[in-house]
C-alpha cells in the first residue's frame, strides 16, 4: 500500500463558476470537473461518466447531483456513485472553499 | 414399459408442445407432480412459447426470449422428457404406443393429444413460391422479419384478427402493406359492420391499404412471388404474401389412429376422446360440436383435463362466451358474445364521432348478451363479466351503454376492489382471475407491477389488461393509482403540465423559483427533467420578460451545438429551404479545414453539418460562418429545425407553385422559435410530395387550387402521417395558418411532446375549430407568435461569437502553477 499526502492547490475563485454549473480543468490523469451547486457547495470529480465517458461538466446540475449529457445517468456529486437503477462510480477529488477561493487536494505519492 | 425401480410410475405422453398441451401439464404438476413419468413430443424445434405474442415479436415490441413460457431447465426440473423437432407420426391405440418421425417409439398409459391447428391453405396457384408464408409459428415470423429486411411490399390475404396483426407488424417493420379480404368489412366474425369500417379507416390512416370484397385468384411469380391477382381483375405487387384466412384443427394423426374425428377430435365433457385412455385439448379438439381458437377456453380445458388425468372425477368443461381484442398498438377494439340483435334482442348504439369511438350492446330481456367496443374499451371486461354471468341489469339497462362509471354513479370512477368478484377474469390470455392476483400479491409480498406480472402471468401476453392489474395491485396494497394517468411534470412534483402552465399565467409566476414555490415542488432546484420544461413554459408565457436560464437547458441548447459521443460538437448552419451558394460553401469548407473538423455531411434536413468541432473553438467557427451570412440552424434545439422544399414550379415539370420560395419564407418567419419539442416543416410543389410534407409537424402540399396544409406528422421513432388541416388559396394564408398552428402547439403541448402526440391528444377537429373555423382566434395566435419572434430571432451564434455572451461556457479554467494529477 502506498502512502499519499495531500497538497492543496489553488484553482480559481468561487465566482468563476456560476451556481448550478461546472468548469473544467486539465490534469495529468484526465480532466477534472468542478461543480458549484445552488447552496454554493463545491465538488470535484473526474470529468467522465462511468457509463460511456460522457463529460459530466456539460450536464444539468440539480441538488448535489448532475445528469450526464450523453444518456442521462445521474451521478451523486457527494459520493461519485451513479444513482439507482444505474451502477457505476466516478472518482472524486478532495476540494475545499476558503474565503471565496476553491482549492483542490492533489495527491502526491510519497515513499 | 417395465422399470427396474420398485415404484413404477405411469407414463403420460403428450403430442404437441404448444399452449394447450403444456398448460395441461402445468396444471397436472400442480395437482400431482409425482404421478406420471411425462414424455412430450413437439413438431417445432423450440421449447414451449407464447403463440399469442408472435404478433408482438413481429411488430418488434418483444423479442423471442421474452415469449418463452417454459425453458429447457423447466422440463429438466420436472423430469419431463422433451423431444423437439420430432413430430409423432403414428399412434397405436391397441398397443398403447406412439411413434415419432425419427423413429422413437414410446409406450403410454395415458395419451394427451394437443396438436393445435394448421393454417387453411386456399386452393390457388402460386402458394408454393418462395416469399409465401402463413402466420402461425416462429418460423413464419422469421420469414416475415427477413422479408421486411430485404423487400418492400407485402400482401396479406385475410382481414381477420391474425391477418390484421400480421399487416400491422409488417407495416411497423417498414413494408408497404395491402390486405386482401373476401368480405366487405374487416374482422366480420368478431366485429359488426360499423366497427369493422372504423377499423379499416384507422388502419388506412396508418398507411395500410385494403382490397375488400377481394377474392384472390392466383399468386404470381416464377422464382419468388411478384404479386397477386384477384378474381375481379385487380392486382397488387408483392415481395411477400402472408396467408391468414383461417385455421383448421390438426386431426390427421388422430384420424389415422382411428379416434372419432369430426371437425376436430371429438371429446366429452371430461376431455377424453373416443378412447378412454386418450385425451385431447386445445384447438385440435371439438367439444359439443364447437371448436375453439382463443386461449381463454383452452385454459379451462387444461384445468379440467389435468383434474381427470390426476384421477379426479368431478370437473366438467363447459364452453363459455369468449372475448376478442386486437393487439395493434393504439387501436382498441373489443368484442364479446353476440354481435348483432336477432328477433328477440335490441341493440343500443353510441357513437362519439370526435374521438372516433363507437360502442354497441346487444340486450335480451334485462341481460347483456353481446358487445362491440371501438376506440374506448375500458368497459369491455365489465360487459364481458355481465355477459358470462348472465347478470340481470334490469332497471339500469337504458344507461348501460354509457359504461360502468356512468351507470354506477360518480364521475371519476375509483377502482373498487371489493366490487370485483374473485373469479372475475382479469387476464384473458393467461386465464388469471382477480382472486389469484390478490392472493399472490399478499402471499409473496409483491409491491410492483412487474413482480405481479412475472409471478401471476397476468398481463404478460398481450398486455391489454395492464391497467386493471395495476389497479388491483394498488387497491390490494391500499395505495392510490390515478386513472387514467395524466403525466406529471416529473418526480419533483405532483402537478401535471397543464396545471403548471395554467398557474404560470393565472398567478403571474415569472421565475422558476416562483413556480416551484407556488406549486409545492419537493426539490429546491428541480431536476434535469423539470428545469428545461419550466424554462420553456416561462419563456412561452412571458416573451421578452422571462430571462432564459441556460443552466436549465440540455447541453446542446446551452452550447448551441450538438454534443457528440467523444465530447466534440457538430455545427449545422441554416440553409434556407435547403438552398445555399458559393460564399456559404466556401466558408463551411474553410472553417472545417482550419479547425480540423474531420467530417462534413449532408444531413437528412437538406443542409450541411460540420462534425468534430472542439468546444473551445465554437465561438471562432461561428464568427467565421457569420461573416459569410450563415446563422445557427438550431439543429440542437427543441426549436424550429428545417423547412425542406422541393424545386417546385421554377424547374419541375409537375410543379404547381413556387414551393422553394414559400419554404424559405416559412423558415424566415419561424427560425429562432423555441417549441415544446423540435418542429419541422416541408413544402412540396405537387402531390408527388418530394419534400415529404406528410410526415412533418407542418407540411404544405401545393396544388393547382392553392395549398393543402397538413399537421401532426412525424417521421421519427413512431411513424405518423399528417392530418389534413385545410386548403388555403394564397401564400400569405399559408404563413398566417402556420404561425397560428405553431403558436397553438407552443401554448398547449406538454414539454417534449412532438406535434404528433399533441394532435392525437386534442384531436384534429379541435385544431380545426381553433384555427380554421375561428378567424379571430387564428389571427390572435398569429399575432402572439410574431410578437414572441421579435425577441427570439437573434442569432445565438453571433451573440456568442462577437458579443461575449456566456464566455465562461467555452473557456476551460487556466491550469494552476502546479501540475495536477
Ligand atoms: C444530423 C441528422 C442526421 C443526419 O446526419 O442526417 C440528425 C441527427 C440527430 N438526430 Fe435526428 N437527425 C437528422 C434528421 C432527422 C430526421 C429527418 C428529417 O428531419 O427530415 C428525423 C425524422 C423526422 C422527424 O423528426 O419527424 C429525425 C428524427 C430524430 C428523432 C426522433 C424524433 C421523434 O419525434 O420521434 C430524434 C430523438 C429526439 O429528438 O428525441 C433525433 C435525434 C437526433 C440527434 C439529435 C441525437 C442526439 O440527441 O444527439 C442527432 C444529433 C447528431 C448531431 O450531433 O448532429 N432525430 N432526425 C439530421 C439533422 C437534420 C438537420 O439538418 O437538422
Ligand atoms: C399470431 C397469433 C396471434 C394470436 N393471438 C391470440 C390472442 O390475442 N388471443 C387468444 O386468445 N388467442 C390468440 N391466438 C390463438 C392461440 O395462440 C391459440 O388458440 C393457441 O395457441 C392454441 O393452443 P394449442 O395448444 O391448441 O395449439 P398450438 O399452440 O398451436 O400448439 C400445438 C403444437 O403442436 C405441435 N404439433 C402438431 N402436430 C404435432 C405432431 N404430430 N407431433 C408433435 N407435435 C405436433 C405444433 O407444432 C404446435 O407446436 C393467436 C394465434 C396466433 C398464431
Ligand atoms: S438515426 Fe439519428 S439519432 Fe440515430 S444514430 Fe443516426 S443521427 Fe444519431
Ligand atoms: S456516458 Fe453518461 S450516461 Fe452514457
Amino acid at each position: 500500500m502506498s502512502v499519499t499526502t495531500l497538497n492543496w492547490v489553488q484553482i480559481c475563485k468561487l465566482d468563476d463558476i456560476l451556481p448550478l454549473r461546472a468548469r473544467v480543468i486539465p490534469a495529468a490523469k484526465g480532466e477534472i470537473a468542478i461543480f458549484r451547486c445552488s447552496d454554493d457547495s463545491v465538488f470535484a470529480l473526474r470529468n467522465r461518466c462511468p457509463h460511456k465517458q460522457g463529460h459530466l461538466s456539460e450536464g444539468i446540475v440539480h441538488g448535489h447531483r448532475v445528469a450526464c449529457p450523453l444518456h442521462g445517468w445521474v451521478i451523486d456529486l457527494e459520493s461519485g456513485e451513479a444513482v439507482a437503477p444505474d451502477n457505476g462510480c466516478t472518482p472524486r477529488l478532495p476540494v475545499k472553499v476558503e474565503d471565496g477561493v476553491i482549492w483542490l487536494g492533489n495527491d502526491v505519492a510519497a515513499g | 414399459m417395465s422399470s427396474s425401480s420398485h415404484f413404477v410410475r405411469e407414463r403420460l405422453v403428450v403430442v404437441g408442445n404448444g399452449m394447450a398441451g403444456m398448460r395441461t401439464v402445468d396444471e397436472l404438476l400442480k395437482l400431482d407432480p409425482a404421478r406420471y413419468d411425462i414424455v412430450v413430443f413437439g413438431a417445432e424445434p423450440h421449447v414451449n412459447y407464447d403463440r399469442i405474442a408472435l404478433s408482438s415479436v413481429l411488430a418488434g415490441e418483444k423479442n423471442v426470449d421474452d415469449i418463452v413460457i417454459n425453458s429447457r431447465e423447466w422440463y429438466a426440473e420436472h423430469n419431463i422428457t422433451l423431444h423437439t423437432g420430432d413430430p409423432v407420426v403414428a399412434i397405436d391405440l391397441a398397443a398403447h404406443t406412439v411413434t415419432s418421425k425419427s423413429g422413437v417409439t414410446v409406450g403410454y398409459n395415458r395419451l394427451l393429444i394437443a396438436t393445435g391447428s394448421k393454417p387453411i391453405v386456399p386452393p390457388i396457384p402460386g402458394l408454393n413460391l418462395p416469399g409465401v408464408c402463413a402466420f402461425r409459428d416462429l418460423k413464419d415470423v422469421d420469414t416475415m422479419i427477413d422479408a421486411a429486411a430485404h423487400y418492400r411490399r407485402a400482401v396479406v390475404i385475410g382481414g381477420g384478427l391474425l391477418g390484421l396483426e400480421a399487416a400491422w407488424g409488417l407495416k411497423r417493420r417498414g413494408m408497404e402493406v395491402a390486405v386482401v379480404h373476401l368480405m366487405p368489412t374487416l374482422m366480420e366474425r368478431q366485429l359488426d359492420e360499423s366497427a369493422g369500417k372504423l377499423l379499416q379507416r384507422d388502419l388506412t390512416e396508418r398507411g395500410i391499404s385494403f382490397f375488400t370484397n377481394g377474392q384472390t385468384e392466383m399468386v404470381t411469380g416464377t422464382d419468388r412471388v411478384t404479386g397477386i391477382k384477384l378474381a375481379d381483375g385487380r392486382e397488387a405487387p408483392a415481395d411477400l404474401v402472408v396467408v391468414a384466412i383461417g385455421i383448421r384443427p390438426e386431426t390427421e394423426l388422430a384420424r389415422k389412429a382411428g379416434l372419432e374425428v369430426n371437425r376436430g377430435i371429438v371429446v366429452g365433457d371430461d376431455l377424453s376422446t373416443s378412447d378412454p385412455d386418450v385425451y385431447a385439448v386445445g384447438e385440435c379438439c371439438e367439444h359439443r360440436g364447437a371448436v375453439v381458437g382463443l386461449v381463454a377456453p383452452i385454459w379451462d380445458m387444461a384445468k379440467v383435463c389435468a383434474h381427470h388425468l390426476a384421477g379426479g372425477g368431478t370437473l366438467i368443461y363447459q364452453a363459455q362466451a369468449t372475448a376478442t381484442r386486437l393487439k395493434i398498438t393504439g387501436i382498441d377494439v373489443y368484442s364479446a358474445g353476440q354481435l348483432a340483435a336477432g328477433e328477440d334482442e335490441d341493440e343500443i348504439i353510441l357513437r362519439d364521432a370526435r374521438r372516433g369511438a363507437y360502442r354497441k350492446l346487444v340486450m335480451r330481456g334485462g341481460q347483456v348478451v353481446g358487445t362491440v367496443l371501438y376506440g374506448n374499451v375500458t368497459d369491455g371486461e365489465w360487459y364481458f363479466d355481465l355477459i358470462r354471468k348472465k347478470t340481470d341489469v334490469g332497471d339500469i339497462s337504458d344507461r348501460m351503454i354509457l359504461g360502468k362509471a356512468a351507470t354506477q354513479g360518480g364521475v371519476a370512477p375509483a377502482f373498487d376492489l371489493n366490487a370485483m368478484a374473485d373469479d372475475a377474469q382479469v387476464c384473458g390470455c393467461n386465464g388469471v382471475c382477480k382472486g389469484t392476483i390478490v392472493s399472490t400479491i399478499n402471499a409473496k409480498k409483491l409491491t410492483t407491477y412487474d413482480e405481479v406480472k412475472s409471478h401471476t402471468k397476468a398481463s404478460a401476453s398481450c398486455g391489454s389488461c395492464s391497467t386493471l392489474v395495476r389497479e388491483i395491485l394498488a387497491a390490494t396494497l391500499g395505495v392510490e393509482v390515478a386513472k387514467p394517468e395524466i403525466p406529471k411534470v416529473c418526480k419533483c412534483t405532483g402537478c401535471t403540465h397543464e396545471e403548471v402552465r395554467a398557474a404560470i399565467i393565472e398567478r403571474k409566476l415569472k421565475t422558476q423559483d416562483a413556480v416551484r414555490e407556488a406549486m409545492g415542488w419537493m426539490t429546491k432546484d428541480g431536476c434535469a427533467s423539470c428545469r428545461p420544461a419550466l424554462n420553456y413554459y416561462l419563456l412561452c408565457a412571458w416573451p421578452g420578460e422571462y430571462i432564459d436560464d441556460s443552466r436549465s437547458r440540455f447541453v446542446n441548447e446551452r452550447v448551441h451545438a450538438n454534443i457528440q459521443k467523444d465530447g466534440t460538437y457538430s455545427v449545422l448552419p441554416r440553409m434556407w429551404g435547403g438552398t445555399t451558394n458559393a460564399v456559404e460553401l466556401a466558408a463551411i469548407a474553410t472553417v472545417a479545414s482550419k479547425y480540423g473538423a474531420p467530417e462534413i455531411k449532408v444531413t437528412g434536413g437538406q443542409r450541411l453539418g460540420i462534425y468534430g468541432v472542439k468546444k473551445q473553438d465554437l465561438p471562432a467557427v461561428w464568427a467565421e460562418l457569420g461573416e459569410a451570412g450563415l446563422v445557427s440552424g438550431h439543429a440542437y434545439g427543441k426549436a424550429l429545425r428545417t423547412v425542406k422544399t422541393c424545386v417546385g414550379r421554377e424547374w419541375c415539370r409537375f410543379g404547381t407553385q413556387d414551393s422553394t420560395t414559400l419554404g424559405k419564407e416559412l423558415e424566415k418567419m419561424t427560425w429562432g422559435n423555441w417549441t415544446p419539442h423540435k418542429f419541422k416543416m416541408a413544402v412540396s410543389g405537387c402531390p408527388r410530395n418530394c419534400a415529404e410534407s406528410s410526415i412533418k409537424d407542418l407540411g404544405v402540399i401545393c396544388v393547382d387550387a392553392g395549398f393543402e396544409l397538413m399537421v401532426g406528422g412525424n417521421g421519427g421513432i413512431e411513424l405518423r402521417g399528417t392530418d389534413k388541416l385545410c386548403t388555403v388559396a394564397t401564400e400569405e394564408e399559408v404563413l398566417e395558418y402556420a404561425a397560428a398552428f405553431m403558436q397553438l402547439y407552443r401554448e398547449e403541448a406538454r414539454y417534449l411532446d412532438r406535434t404528433a402526440p399533441y394532435v392525437e391528444r386534442v384531436g384534429i377537429d379541435y385544431i380545426r375549430a381553433k384555427i380554421v373555423d375561428d378567424t379571430e382566434n387564428r389571427k390572435a395566435l398569429q399575432a402572439r407568435f410574431l410578437y414572441a419572434q421579435t425577441f427570439l430571432q437573434d442569432d445565438p451564434w453571433a451573440e456568442r461569437a462577437t458579443q461575449g455572451v456566456d464566455a465562461h461556457e467555452f473557456a476551460k479554467l487556466a491550469s494552476p502553477q502546479e501540475a495536477l494529477n
